[in-house]
C-alpha cells in the first residue's frame, strides 16, 4: 500500500526552527552583536551594503548575522528589503574630489598634490596568522598628526588639465540617471546603467573578468591613476527650500583607472578611463569594476569586441549574484514532472535503438 | 532601525500598477514577451518570483488562490508560496482547481478543465524559446520581430534526423495566435494541448529575466511540428495506481532498490477528487492528509 508523500508544511516549519537553532550555535558562547559585526567585520558589512545597494550599516550587519555569514544570502536579504522602499528622488552628484580622504594612493605619480596617504590597508602586511588576535588583544593607538588643509585633487583631473586623458563625460543638467531596479534593462545599455550594474555586481565575478582582461582577453593596459577612500557629503535638492540640503556623509572607495590611449586622424591621442565606486572600503571591488567598465567601453571607443569582459550582454546578464545564485540553486527544487517526461523519451529512444540493433540486416534490406 | 511594513499582497501599489500595465500589454499582444521592472522578492530567483509578482499584482481580497508545483498542492514550494499570500494578502486558499479564481503553477497545467473567469499564472525560468539556439537577447528580439523562426524548425528537424523524434519533452515550443513562438514554461508537452482555446486567461511571469507574457482566453496555441512528424503527447501507459485514471499525467515513484516502480497522478487534487468519488487503483489507500490548509 502506498501513501503519497505529504507534510511539507510541517517540514518547512521545523526546518526554519532548526535553522534558527543552528544559526545561534552553541548557546554557551555569547551571541554576536550587530555592533560587533559592524565594527569588527566592517569590510564584510561594506560589501553587503555595496552589492545590496543600500547604505545602512546596521541593516547590513543584521543581514550578515541572519545569513550566518553567507555574504550572498546577506546581500539578498538587503536587496529584498530595498525593493520595498519608496523613492523620494536622486541626490546631487557627490563630489569625490572634496572627499575627507582616509587613504589615497596613485600608482602613476611618485608624489601628488595632497600627498600619498597609505591609511588602513592590508597591502604591506605579511600574511602570517597572528595568534595574539585570538583573544583579548588591545592594539596600540594609531599615530596621529596635524590635519592637512591641502586640497587633494583627483589625479585624473591633473592629467585632464593637460588634455592627456579624455574628459569625463558631463551629464546633461536635466537628464535622469538610469535605474535598472526600476526600469527593465535593454541592450545596448548606456554607461550609467552599466556602472550601476557593475556596482551591484558580484565582487568575485568582476575580479575574474578584470583579471582575464589583464591576462590578454581584451587587454586594455591599465594603470591605477588613483584609489581614494574616505567620507563625502551627500546632498539632496529640496524643491520646497530651493537649495540642496545636506543629508549626511557616507564612506566611499573610488578607483580611477588610466588606460591605453586612443586617437584618430582628427583627435590627438589621450588616455582613456575606467571607473569604479563602492560603499565603504572596497578596493578589490572598485579596481575590478574599473577594469571591467573600461573593457565594456569597447564599442564606444571603436575597439573590436573579442573577449568576455568586453561583451556587455554577457557581463551584465551574469554579474548579479542574487540572480545567479537563485537560478543555480533552483535546480534543487523538484523537477520530477519534466524528468519523467525526459525519462519517457529516453526509454522510447533506447527501445528503438535496441530493436534496430537486433535486426540490423532486415533494416538494411528494407532500405 | 528601519522596521519594514508591507502592503496588501506584499508589493506596493506603484509596483502593482507597473506590473498590471505590462500584463495588459501582454494580453494585447498574445505570446509577446513584455519587459517589466521585476522587483527583488523575498524568495530567491528561480523559486517563482515572476509568478509571485504577477499573482500579487492581480490578486484582490475576494480571490481564491490555489498554488501547485509539479501538479501538487503539497510540494514544499507550493506550500511556501500559498502561505506567503495567505499571510501578506489574507486571501482564501484552496486546493480544488474548480474553486480557485487564481491558480499559480510551476511545471503543470491542472487536469481538470479550466473555466472562464479563472487565471492561470505560470512561473517561468527562461521565457525566451529561442534562447538555447541564440544566447543574445538583442538577436532573439529581432528574430521575434521579423517572425524569423527558421532556426527553431531546423532544431526540431535535427532532432528527428538524429533521434527519429523531436527530442523536446518539456518546455515544448508553441505558436500563439499564429504569430509569436512562445515557451510554455517547463510543463511536460503532455500539457500543451490544454493551452489551446482555453477559456481561462493564462499569464506567464519570469522574474529574473524580467518578462511577462500572456495567452488571452480562447486563443489558438499550436505546438510546433511537421506534417510527417506531428506533435504527440507523452504519458506513461498505465492507469494511476491510486485512482485508476487513464488520462492523467503520472509521476513515477521508485518503491524499492530492485526496480520497483509505481505510477500515480501528478495532479494531487485531480487524484484525490477521483478517489473520493469512489475510483480506485491497484495501490489505493485513504489519502493521508497532514492538516487542512489555512
Amino acid at each position: 500500500m502506498y501513501v503519497a508523500v505529504k507534510g511539507g508544511e510541517r517540514a518547512i516549519e521545523n526546518a526554519h526552527r532548526l535553522l534558527a537553532h543552528e544559526r545561534r550555535g552553541d548557546r554557551d558562547v555569547p551571541e554576536v552583536s550587530l555592533a560587533q559585526i559592524s565594527e569588527q567585520l566592517s569590510l564584510g558589512v561594506d560589501r553587503v551594503m555595496t552589492e545590496g545597494s543600500l547604505y545602512d550599516r546596521e541593516l547590513a550587519a543584521l543581514a550578515i548575522k541572519q545569513a550566518r555569514g553567507d555574504m550572498i544570502e546577506a546581500i539578498f536579504l538587503v536587496r529584498a528589503f530595498r525593493a520595498t522602499l519608496p523613492r523620494f528622488g536622486a541626490t546631487e552628484s557627490v563630489d569625490t574630489g572634496a572627499m575627507q580622504v582616509r587613504r589615497r594612493i596613485s600608482s602613476t605619480f611618485k608624489d601628488i598634490p595632497g600627498g600619498q596617504i597609505l591609511g588602513p590597508t592590508f597591502d604591506y602586511t605579511h600574511r602570517l596568522l597572528d595568534p595574539q588576535l585570538a583573544e583579548g588583544f588591545a592594539p596600540e593607538q594609531p599615530m596621529t598628526g596635524e590635519a592637512s588643509m591641502a586640497a587633494t585633487p583627483r589625479v585624473t583631473d591633473i592629467l585632464g588639465r593637460d588634455g592627456l586623458i579624455e574628459p569625463s563625460p558631463e551629464a546633461e543638467a536635466d537628464s535622469i540617471v538610469g535605474d535598472l531596479t526600476r526600469e527593465p534593462l535593454s541592450f545596448p545599455a548606456d554607461r550609467d546603467l552599466r556602472l550601476q550594474n557593475l556596482a551591484r555586481a558580484d565582487e568575485g565575478f568582476l575580479l575574474a573578468l578584470g583579471y582575464s582582461s589583464q591576462r590578454g582577453y581584451g587587454r586594455n593596459h591599465p594603470f591605477t591613476g588613483e584609489i581614494r577612500f574616505g567620507e563625502v557629503e551627500v546632498e539632496f535638492m529640496a524643491e520646497d527650500a530651493g537649495f540642496a540640503v545636506p543629508l549626511g556623509a557616507i564612506t566611499l572607495t573610488e578607483c580611477q583607472m588610466v588606460n591605453q590611449f586612443k586617437g584618430s586622424a582628427t583627435e590627438a591621442p589621450c588616455f582613456t578611463r575606467g571607473y569604479g565606486l563602492a560603499f565603504g572600503q572596497s578596493e578589490r571591488k572598485t579596481m575590478s569594476m574599473a577594469l571591467v567598465d573600461r573593457s565594456l567601453r569597447a564599442r564606444e571607443l571603436g575597439e573590436e569586441v573579442v573577449a568576455p569582459a568586453q561583451d556587455e550582454e554577457f557581463v551584465m546578464s551574469h554579474s548579479d549574484n542574487v540572480q545567479a545564485t537563485g537560478f543555480v540553486e533552483h535546480l534543487k527544487l523538484p523537477h520530477y514532472v519534466d524528468f519523467q517526461s525526459e525519462l519517457g523519451l529516453l526509454r522510447k529512444l533506447r527501445k528503438e535503438f535496441a530493436e534496430a540493433a537486433e535486426v540490423p540486416l532486415m533494416q538494411e534490406a528494407a532500405e | 532601525m528601519n522596521a519594514p511594513a508591507y502592503n496588501f499582497a506584499y508589493l506596493d501599489e506603484q509596483t502593482k500598477r507597473m506590473i498590471r500595465r505590462a500584463i495588459l500589454k501582454a494580453i494585447a499582444i498574445p505570446g509577446y514577451q513584455v519587459p517589466f521592472a521585476s522587483r527583488e522578492m523575498p524568495m530567491p530567483y528561480g523559486w517563482g518570483t515572476g509568478g509571485v509578482q504577477v499573482t500579487a499584482a492581480i490578486l484582490g481580497p475576494q480571490d481564491v488562490l490555489k498554488v501547485i508545483d509539479q501538479g501538487s498542492d503539497d510540494t514544499t514550494n507550493a506550500i511556501s508560496i500559498r502561505k506567503f499570500f495567505g499571510k501578506t494578502a489574507g486571501v482564501a486558499t484552496t486546493t480544488a482547481t474548480n474553486d480557485a479564481t487564481v491558480i499559480q503553477t510551476r511545471h503543470r497545467i491542472p487536469e481538470a478543465p479550466l473555466h472562464g473567469g479563472q487565471i492561470l499564472v505560470y512561473q517561468v525560468p527562461i521565457p525566451e524559446p529561442l534562447r538555447f539556439l541564440e544566447p543574445r537577447e538583442t538577436e532573439t528580439r529581432r528574430m521575434h520581430a521579423l517572425g524569423e523562426y527558421g532556426l527553431m524548425h531546423v532544431k526540431l528537424y535535427e532532432d528527428i534526423a538524429r533521434f527519429g523524434h523531436i527530442a523536446t519533452s518539456y518546455a515544448y515550443p508553441v505558436k500563439v495566435n499564429a504569430r509569436y513562438v512562445m515557451d510554455p514554461s517547463p510543463t511536460p508537452k503532455f500539457d500543451n494541448p490544454k493551452m489551446d482555446n482555453c477559456p481561462a486567461l493564462q499569464l506567464f511571469g519570469a522574474g529574473r529575466e524580467k518578462r511577462i507574457y500572456a495567452i488571452p482566453p480562447h486563443t489558438s496555441v499550436v505546438s510546433l511540428d511537421f506534417e510527417d512528424h506531428p506533435f504527440t503527447r507523452y504519458r506513461f501507459d498505465a492507469p494511476c495506481a491510486l485512482c485508476g485514471a487513464g488520462d492523467s499525467y503520472l509521476d513515477e515513484i521508485v518503491t524499492d532498490d530492485k526496480g520497483g516502480r509505481m505510477f500515480v497522478c501528478s495532479d494531487t487534487d485531480y487524484c484525490e477528487g477521483r478517489q473520493s468519488a469512489g475510483h480506485r487503483g491497484s495501490e489505493s489507500a485513504v489519502p493521508h492528509k497532514e492538516r487542512a490548509h489555512g
